[in-house]
């Protein structure tokens, strides 16, 4: 972790087990931003302003304009807001948000608090995906921290702003992080998406006006608040502001949280995670979480990290989970455990994912069990079809997506396996 | 029905939602309850639909829906593998295979002794550290080689 | 207003309207599951996708708002490609074996299918099986069958008021069930049988009886509770097979109760009576009608010469019919006696001078939504009245305030404002305060007919939050329910909430608790002068002024001691060990009469092994003839018998019209049942002119005197009436009898008495009311007042006893 700019992962110290403490992040210039505002009694809109101008986007997956989405709380409303944070994260490949919590807990509050702030709102919750049980500890610890320093609670610092901030916990359910699924959750229930409209916005947690965003992106907002909007955006590329941490996993030699600007080349991303394990060479890369659609590998080397570049080189940026696939993977087996793991996952609410998840996994299984007949392929992608864009929530689209993208680009394996009743590689 | 230490944690729980959404503690009344009794009984989630104001069937949709709810006997450990694509390509097939020759069980399947289940995941946000796995849960063990799997149940069969 | 295209045709709809409302409107039909108008949008099916010009893919019409301008597509090639592949998907792991499904031919999957389909299927992997579940008595499920639209688990949710069944596990593993062990018991539950859209919910005494082809539709009026549900009659070779709901906005919307739906069964009870019977020498025989009618009729001559006409009596059932009852009043009228009456429950008839028109809802059911402020007075409403119970539901859910005034705190499934869960005894003094309340509220004079009643009284904290909340909230009603009806001082309960519904302008109405407890009135089915409804009342009353005897007096109840009973009684529709006040007095009564008549459907088992009947007319129960019942709202509704009279059963208008012709009486010549009404009921069949809850000057008496302290000493009876033993055909329907509703009765008490009294839970108690006496199983309520131990009435098992609310004493046996 030595980049030159750094943001969410600055001067962060691994081998002190307390350097997440308030009085750590405070050396890091924490809270300034929020003290900042409070003290200079910056006006909401400013605020958001300021986070429009840094081009900020959700860091959770669909990469909507941050600055944009707080604009769209109704201003004057009687009654409770929320805002919610989605730390479940669960995307297969991702891993940042976690790294941000253990290492960081209070920079996603200050962060979260300047959103509070700009929104004028009075409660919020902190989602945490179950998994990550110490995680979660740690960030009860650190809001009890920051609620004992007066950072949460009624009168912040003494200003007539307050905020109270609570953690939950998730228990095994990917779909939760699709965002209403997640206020479903938060409020007792099956995660269970909602259809949309109404939108969080004006219809959200307890049927509240709520604003969510990802872990991430609250925890870019003190930065943006203490250096500007423009700086943020400059460090990045046009519409592509700031950094982003992208979290490598599979065949690197170094898999890890790797903060980068957008607009990073891939290959240096690749480099900095120590390059292909065995010097082997890459074939395949999907480069925003498994959603996403599947890269091969010569496309993936000529290709900028931002979100425009990928979205041009035909996936997306999503999440930012780079998961990097040599030469001796078998891609029907990939795609086989995907879209398992879509089957697994799929909340069972509307018919084309609680049927069609099922049906995408049976087929590849029996591709990859040496069962496939050549007519699979096509069905596999007409089913995609039938799957993609109509359902309640983007799980359809995320089971689709990569079933299609898996036979356009590596179609030859697919076909190997179906006449040969084994793998190519 | 659940022990007063227990209680004293959902009722904290309960501290962090409107007075009149006590439904939001559910999911964090279940795990407490989990954690107490290993599993959850018909009884126990009945119970907790009282103490929480909701209709029982809500409770076990709920149950029913999270993966990490045991609603079966379990046994002492369980272990579940995460062997999602980013943790298979580092190694967790191999780790579950070492699992299934050491303990002589398959996935949701407990070893005569009553000690250990094993389980398959999903995800854990920790792809980095693959191959990752929880222990009941709460405990989350990092780049499982076959040497560290031998440790981890050599501690967990003391 | 939104104006928008659907298929090239213009419409509008209300803002927050959707694509699928503008459809509706059009007649337009898009294709769906998951939705249905009455329930939330869940937009989980997909069925109804169609195409939205601009947007990128196709949009679920149920849940998209239609805006302004925009064009929708329900046929478009977009459309149905989407449409086709959601019904591919529904139907891979559905079971393609429509021929052995009970839903075939009435389903929704079938249906469309045949539309949306493709011939062959592309789904070669192995189907889903789920395994069944037991809901209990009425609904059979075959879960397999099961499309996930989570139309059962809203309906419970939102309409049913009690979630019983949710979708537990995910993906493809979820599944509709009831929590572990347990069974649907909402009284409403059959509608998910209706709601439903495919054959994994269906009726399980219906199941596998018929097919819906073979089965012709008939429109009928429920005959149970007061508000005159429509229904579908299903026949099948003189049968009913099923009963449905006949959609009506103003009444019982698209649903019924499961008492209309499942009462059916009852109609096919082997106790049917087929055949007259008479008592002769002891022993019941089989007879041909003329000879019973013959002796029926030398049987009343007989008692008139000897003991005078005014030992005849007549009491007929709300059940029945505008028709049936007119012609029985008629009938002892035109033997010179005026002792006819309906209401065999009711205890206090002071009122029965005063009466100004028939007792009536006070406003029609449907405005019961509109209500803000509402007081229910002793009533277990959803079991008396379930889609009433529904309306209110909804109006609270709309923000409307419940008080409640009951000696039972039943789960009324919605939240109350406040209540007053009192011992019988103090529901009137309870009442009181809340009448000193809005006098002291409104700043207005005491009435002078409760000066003296009120001058003790001061109000309590929640009697003075129920004026509030009743003066601050308009519209507001007051309603009084059966258990108030039959209450001992029921004329002073009255009295009490006319006046604070007139002090704080609210509605007042009484809750009827019978299909026709508005037409028995009008039918002039009471001893009274009857200036409202019956125009030939004068006859009867010219010829031997002043009133009759009413049912309580018919009965003896009055003071039994002196058995001031009747001589001869004619009993239309009633099993008065079941369907009286003091079942005891009523048995003893009817024992000590030369003659007993009962016209009845049944071989009514205590009636025959009893000896308090000596003939039995076997008359046609609703589906076996026609007639007219005038529900609680005052709503006129005439309907015709579904299927041939059972053997050599006659519908009871007509076997009245010929004892009267028999008895040479004045005035029986009608042809039809239509003529019978014609003479009840002005033209157009409007009877609102009828409709007074007034009682004129009837004065309350003094709050802590009167009936009730007679048997108040001790220990006070709750004796209400079960859902499932309120008349005689659902206590036949054996699905009903097998449900939690129709538990047998139990000795209710709160938790202090049981330690006051010693007793523990499950242990059997001897229940005492006078001479009678039974014993029963002790259960714990702590809802319950001090004092009072809730035993139910009108039940086999508690018919040895006397007042439903009066004194009891228990001892260990
Ligand atoms: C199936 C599914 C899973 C998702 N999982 C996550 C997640 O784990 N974390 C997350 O922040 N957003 C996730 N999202 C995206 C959220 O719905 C939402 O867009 C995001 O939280 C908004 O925050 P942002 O604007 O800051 O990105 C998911 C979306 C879908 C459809
Ligand atoms: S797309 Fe899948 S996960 Fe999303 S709502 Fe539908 S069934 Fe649930
Ligand atoms: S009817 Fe619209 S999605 Fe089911």
């Amino acid at each position: 972790m030595n980049q030159p700019v750094q943001i969410l992962l600055a001067g962060l110290n691994p081998s002190d087990p307390d350097d997440w403490r308030l009085r750590n992040y405070e050396q890091r210039e924490g809270y300034a931003a929020l003290r900042k505002i409070l003290s200079e009694k910056i006006p909401p809109e400013k605020v958001i302003e300021e986070v429009k101008k840094s081009a900020l986007r959700g860091r959770g997956g669909a990469g909507f304009p941050t600055g944009l989405k707080w604009s769209f709380m109704p201003k004057q409303y009687e009654g409770d807001k929320y805002l919610v944070c989605n730390s479940d994260e669960g995307e297969p490949g991702t891993f940042k948000d976690r790294d941000i919590m253990r290492h960081n807990p209070h920079m996603l509050i200050e962060g979260m608090l300047i959103g509070a702030y700009a929104m004028s709102i009075k409660a919020g919750y902190n989602y945490v995906h179950g998994e990550i049980w110490d995680v979660y500890e740690r960030m009860e610890e650190a809001v009890d921290e920051a609620r004992a320093a007066g950072y949460l609670g009624d009168n912040i610092l003494g200003s007539d702003f307050s905020f109270q901030l609570y953690n939950h916990h998730g228990y095994g359910a990917y779909i939760c992080g699709e965002e209403t699924a997640l206020l479903e959750s938060l409020e007792g229930k099956k995660g269970q998406p909602r259809f949309k409209p109404p939108f969080p916005a004006s219809f959200g947690l307890y049927g509240k006006p709520t604003t969510i965003n990802n872990t991430e992106t609250f925890a870019s907002v003190p930065w943006i608040i203490r250096h500007g909007g423009d700086k943020f955006l400059q460090l990045g590329k046009p519409n592509n502001g700031g950094t982003k941490i992208f979290s490598v996993s599979g065949h690197v030699n170094k898999p890890g949280n790797y903060e980068v600007p957008l607009g990073t080349p891939f290959a240096t991303l690749l480099e900095m995670a120590g390059g292909m394990r065995g010097g082997r060479k890459l074939k395949g890369c999907i480069p925003g979480g498994s959603s996403m659609p599947v890269l091969p590998g010569d496309v993936m080397m000529q290709t900028d990290m931002d979100y425009d570049s990928i979205a041009k080189a035909g996936s997306f940026l999503g999440s930012g989970a780079v998961i990097i696939m040599d030469d001796t993977t078998c891609m029907v087996r990939a795609l086989e455990r995907l879209s398992y793991f879509y089957y697994e996952e799929s909340c069972g609410q509307c018919t084309p994912c609680r049927e069609g998840t099922g049906w995408l996994y049976r087929i590849v299984h029996r591709i990859e069990t040496g069962k496939g007949r050549l007519e699979d392929l096509d069905l596999l992608n007409n089913l995609a079809d039938n799957i993609q864009g109509r359902t309640i929530c983007a799980l359809g689209d995320a089971a689709a997506m990569p079933v299609r993208a898996m036979i356009q680009h590596f179609r030859d394996e697919f076909a190997y396996h179906v006449e040969h009743k084994r793998c190519l590689v | 029905m659940l022990s007063a230490e227990s209680l004293k944690k959902i009722d904290y729980e309960l501290t962090k939602y409107p007075a009149d959404q006590k439904q939001s503690a559910v999911m964090s009344a279940l795990a407490i309850a989990q954690d107490e009794k290993g599993w959850l009984t018909t009884e126990t989630m009945d119970f907790v639909a009282e103490y929480l104001d909701m209709p029982s069937i809500a409770v076990y949709e709920v149950a029913t829906f999270y993966n990490m709810y045991n609603l079966q006997p379990i046994g002492k450990y369980k272990i579940t593998v995460c062997t999602n694509l980013p943790c298979a390509l580092s190694g967790a097939n191999e780790a579950v295979t070492r699992f299934r020759e050491r303990l002589g069980i398959g996935f949701n399947e407990t070893t005569a002794d009553g000690r250990f289940t094993l389980k398959e995941g999903e995800c854990m946000g920790a792809c980095g550290d693959a191959p990752v796995l929880l222990v009941n849960n709460k405990r989350m063990c990092s780049f499982m080689s076959n040497d560290r799997i031998d440790q981890l149940l050599e501690d967990l069969s003391k | 207003m939104i104006n928008f295209e659907i298929d090239g045709k213009p419409v509008s709809v209300p803002k927050n309207g959707t694509v699928m409302d503008g459809a509706n409107q059009l007649g337009i039909y898009i294709p769906h599951f998951c939705y249905h108008k009455k329930l939330s949008i869940a937009a989980n099916c997909r069925m109804c996708l169609v195409q939205v010009e601009k947007a990128p893919k196709p949009l679920p019409a149920c849940a998209t708002p239609a805006m302004e301008g925009m064009k929708v597509f329900t046929h478009s090639g977009q459309a149905v490609t989407a449409q086709k592949g959601v019904m591919e998907f529904l139907l891979i792991n559905h079971p393609l074996d429509c021929p052995i499904c009970d839903q075939g031919g009435e389903c929704q999957l079938q249906d469309l299918a045949v539309g949306y389909g493709a011939s062959a299927s592309r789904y070669t992997e192995a189907k889903r099986v789920v395994v069944n579940k037991n809901l209990g008595p009425l609904i059979s499920t075959d879960m397999t069958r099961c499309i996930h639209c989570t139309r059962c688990v809203r309906f419970g949710q939102e309409i049913g008021g009690i979630m019983e069944l949710g979708m537990a596990g995910r993906g493809e593993h979820a599944e509709i069930l009831a929590f572990v062990g347990k069974t649907v018991d909402s009284e409403l539950s059959g509608n998910v049988i209706d709601l439903c859209p495919v054959g994994a919910l269906v009726s399980k005494p219906f199941r596998y009886s018929a097919r819906t082809w073979e089965l012709s539709r008939r429109k009928s009026i429920s005959p149970h509770c007061g508000l005159g549900s429509n229904l579908i009659v299903q026949i099948k070779q003189n049968r009913v097979m099923r009963v449905l709901p006949r959609e009506n906005e103003e009444i019982n919307e698209c649903w019924l109760s499961d008492k209309d739906r499942f009462s059916y069964e009852g109609l096919n009870s082997e106790e049917r009576l087929t055949r007259p019977m008479i008592k002769q020498g002891g022993v019941w025989q089989e007879c041909d009608w003329q000879t019973a009618l013959e002796f029926v009729a030398n049987g009343l001559k007989d008692v008139k010469e000897k003991h005078g006409a005014e030992s005849i009596g007549a009491l007929g059932s709300a059940h029945s019919t505008l028709e049936e009852l007119h012609l029985l009043q008629k009938l002892v009228r035109g033997l010179g006696s005026a002792n006819v009456d309906h209401r065999v429950r009711q205890s206090d008839f002071r009122a029965d001078s005063q009466m100004q028109g028939a007792p009536w809802l006070g406003m029609p059911v449907a405005e019961i939504l509109q209500l803000r402020s509402l007081l229910v007075i002793g009533s277990t409403l959803r079991k008396d009245h379930p889609l009433l119970a529904h309306r209110i539901r909804q109006a609270v859910k709309h923000g409307a305030q419940l008080n409640v005034i009951n000696p039972i705190d039943d789960d009324l499934l919605t939240k109350v404002r406040n209540r007053a869960i009192v011992a019988p005894d103090k529901i009137v003094s309870t009442l009181a305060e809340v009448l000193k309340a809005v006098v002291e509220l409104k700043g207005v004079e005491i009435p002078d007919d409760t000066k003296n009643a009120l001058s003790t009284v001061s109000a309590s904290d929640t009697a003075r939050a129920m004026a509030a909340s009743l003066n601050d909230n308009k519209p507001a009603a007051i309603f009084i329910g059966n258990l108030a009806q039959h209450h001992p001082r029921y004329a002073d309960i009255c009295k009490l909430a006319q006046h604070i519904a007139q002090i704080s302008d609210a509605r007042f109405g009484v809750l009827g608790e019978a299909a026709n407890s508005v037409g028995a009135y009008i039918a002039g089915a009471v001893p009274f002068d009857n200036r409202f409804g019956n125009r030939n009342a004068d006859t009867a009353q010219g010829r031997h002024g002043g009133p009759g005897a009413n049912a309580s007096q018919m009965l003896g109840m009055d003071d039994p001691a002196s058995g001031t009973g009747c001589k001869a009684y004619v009993l239309l529709n009633l099993e008065p060990e079941l369907d009286s006040y003091n079942p005891r007095h009523a048995v003893k009564a009817l024992a000590a009469a030369d003659l007993v008549v009962m016209m009845s459907a049944y071989k009514s088992r205590a009636a025959i092994e009893g000896g308090h009947a000596d003939v039995l007319l076997p008359i046609a129960p609703f589906t076996e003839t026609s007639g007219t019942f005038i529900s609680t709202e005052g709503r006129v509704q005439s309907f015709n018998g579904v299927v041939a009279p059972l053997g050599e059963t006659r519908p009871a208008w007509k076997v009245l019209r010929v004892l009267g012709n028999i008895l040479q009486l004045d005035g029986f010549d009608y042809e039809t049942s239509e003529q019978v009404r014609a003479d009840v009921l002005p033209a157009g069949n409007d009877v609102s002119a009828w409709l007074n809850n007034s009682l004129g000057s009837l004065a309350v008496s003094p709050i802590e005197a009167g009936k009730e302290n007679k048997g108040s000493e001790g220990l006070q009876r709750i004796g209400e009436v079960p859902i499932y033993q309120a008349d005689l055909i659902v206590r036949r329907s054996e699905p009903l009898q097998r449900t939690r509703d129709a538990a047998a009765p139990l000795a209710w008490m709160p938790g202090s008495l049981m330690a006051q009294l010693g007793l523990q839970s499950e242990e059997v108690i001897r229940l005492k009311q006078g001479e009678g006496e039974v014993q029963l199983p002790v259960a714990q309520d702590d809802s319950l007042p001090a004092n009072c131990i809730r035993v139910a009435s009108a039940h086999p098992s508690t018919a040895a006893l006397g007042g439903m609310f009066d004194q009891i004493t228990v001892e260990k046996s």
